[in-house]
């Protein structure tokens, strides 16, 4: 006589939702990590070398020009001071979408790693907490290297410049979620070219980095201030040069809302892609 | 370990739709713990989609579905948790070494380092790849990978391994070596669940089978039922000459169960073959070679899902 095969006893994998998302992220945390054991000398030289390089070049030689033209439009600080943590919270910017489109869409689709993590108790939801944990460390490390060159140059004014770490880090997650929505969603890399002229490069140029959104005409202002970038940039030169805006409450509120609405997005779109 | 009366996976009325596409229509199967159950099918007739289905990678549409006793709508991550999954396609980690793959599965099945470290050397060695531990995956040969990621599957010692194609596109050497590996493995008591179109695969491998075709199954039973029901013992092979072919008009009728006309030779389905082929040199029928052979689950699986191709 036939019987079905009876569940043995025993723990459930995962015993709580809470400690089941921390230990499921933390594993896809892990993997990278893995991986980045064997890179991370060259990324890290690289966030040595992108400042050093836009300090010198621009810093330098711009700010001999400008000072001639008074600094009052920058709130009487030096460029190099204007500068610095501007191009410490666009760097995070790049460096977050960038991890966002090809080394997800290889794990969607060209290597299918999240296939094979799907096959064990993991569930989609470990892969994108993961990934945005992911992010989080290496806008950590990223800003603590820019902050030593920014130290260097002499542009930190107190030891509020630490902020610029967390602040930092909500930049690149606020980049790397509304990005692996989208990434989830393409069936090949050609969106991320246009990703990146017609979306991240322009932000660069155009959400304070290099010059006051105030410089900008009405109508890109208001459109400077809807994207995440003004906002990061805002908050890490308030840390930075020790001149947080009254607005800061803002801007934060700002960059935590956007993370959990397009975060949830990436969620449903991500379970859409890899659960059919 | 013989197969038991146990059963591990039970499926009645199992259905996979993707919207208006019927991949698996209603299908009905046990498999039982510790045999080698095979699933058979063309191209397309559903064979990925029901296992993708039991390893609840792909929800279930319609239909009742027990995979060790739980249900995959409500226990997807207990049930992953005691299953060994080996894709169609390798979708091994190309960034880690071969160790570390197994290391990092591992992780995902939440065991600490400290076990999984003598466990992945285990594996490594069962599988002949402990030179390569060092190795990135990469420049492994096809054998290798494949080997790779059924160390994988095995890594959480599961009680259910599901293996989907397991031997397409190996060379001689690397099947028979992996088929050894998964007959001892079932020796020990693990439960197979195999995808295939090799028919010689499917006649060493697997104790029960069902054949699919166009998302249902269209026959169930070991492969010695299905010849006995479908096929009969043997068959004769017969080239005849192409001028002899078209004044053939039905001599051949009535000496074998069953013929099979194709472009180049004449199929005669006879439980005994020398005796339709004394009938054949008896009718004085021309004839450029003749062979007696054995019926095999091939001749069951062209009967059963045609010979026409599917693409």
């Amino acid at each position: 006589m036939a019987v079905i095969a009876g569940s043995r006893p025993g723990p459930p994998p995962i015993a709580n939702a809470l400690t089941g998302a921390v230990a499921g992220a933390a594993r896809v945390l892990q993997r990278n990590l893995m991986v980045y054991r064997r890179t991370w000398r060259g990324s890290l030289f690289g966030s040595f070398l992108t400042p050093l390089l836009y300090l010198t070049a621009m810093g330098i030689g711009l700010s001999q020009l400008m000072a001639r033209g008074g600094t009052d439009m920058l709130g009487g600080v030096r460029y190099l001071d204007f500068l610095g943590p501007g191009i410490l919270a666009s760097s995070c910017m790049q460096t977050a979408s960038f991890e966002s489109t090809y080394p997800i869409m290889g794990k969607i689709s060209w290597r299918r790693n999240y296939e094979a993590i799907l096959a064990t108790p993991m569930e989609v939801h470990h892969l994108l907490i993961g990934e945005l944990s992911w992010i989080a460390f290496r806008m950590t490390s990223m800003a603590t290297v820019f902050l030593i060159v920014l130290t260097v140059f002499g542009i930190p004014r107190s030891p509020l410049a630490l902020l610029a770490i967390p602040a930092a880090v909500l930049t690149g997650v606020a980049f790397a979620a509304p990005i692996i929505a989208f990434a989830a969603t393409r069936h090949n890399d050609s969106g991320f070219a246009a990703l990146f002229r017609f979306v991240i490069n322009p932000l660069f140029l155009f959400s304070g980095t290099f010059f006051p959104v105030s410089q900008l005409p009405d109508a890109g202002e208001w459109v400077a201030a809807a994207t995440p970038l003004y906002h990061g940039v805002a908050l890490v030169r308030g840390a930075v040069l020790d001149s947080m805006p009254a607005t800061w409450p803002l801007h934060l509120a700002y960059l935590v809302v956007f993370v959990g609405a397009t975060g949830y997005v990436a969620y449903r779109l991500l379970r859409r892609r890899l659960v059919k | 370990m013989p197969p038991t009366d146990e059963i591990l996976v039970h499926a009645r009325g199992l259905t996979k739709r993707f919207d208006a596409f019927t991949a698996v229509n209603a299908v009905d199967f046990d498999v039982r713990t510790a045999e080698a159950f095979g699933f058979l099918g063309p191209n397309g007739a559903g064979k990925t989609s029901t296992m993708r289905m039991i390893a609840c990678s792909s929800p279930v549409t319609e239909g009742d579905l027990t995979v060790i006793g739980m249900d995959p709508r409500t226990q997807a991550p207990q049930i992953k948790a005691r299953l060994g999954v080996v894709p169609q396609a390798d979708n091994l980690d190309a960034e880690l070494s071969v160790e570390e793959n197994l290391l990092m599965y591992a992780r995902y099945f939440d065991m600490p380092m400290s076990v999984a470290r003598p466990r992945a050397a285990e594996l490594l060695e069962f599988m002949q790849l402990t030179e390569r531990a060092g190795d990135q995956v990469e420049p492994l040969s096809g054998g290798m990978k494949r080997r790779l990621t059924i160390a994988r599957a095995l890594i959480n010692d599961p009680e259910l391994i599901i293996l989907d194609e397991p031997t397409t596109g190996l060379d001689p050497q690397a099947r028979h070596l992996l088929w050894e590996r998964l007959y001892r493995l079932k020796q020990r008591g693990a439960t197979l669940i195999i995808t295939t179109h090799y028919m010689d695969e499917a006649e060493q491998l697997c104790d029960r089978l069902v054949v699919m075709d166009k998302a249902a199954i269209v026959a169930a039973g070991t492969p010695r039922e299905l010849i006995e029901k479908y096929a009969t013992r043997e068959v004769l092979e017969l080239r005849i000459p192409d001028g002899a072919r078209s004044s053939l008009d039905g001599r051949l009728d009535g000496l074998a169960e069953r013929i099979e006309e194709l472009p180049d030779r004449y199929l005669l389905y006879a439980d005994d073959g020398e005796h339709a082929l004394e009938g054949v040199h008896g009718r004085e029928i021309p004839i450029d070679s003749a062979l007696v052979r054995r019926a095999t689950l091939e001749d069951v699986f062209l009967r059963l899902t045609g010979r026409s191709l599917v693409e």
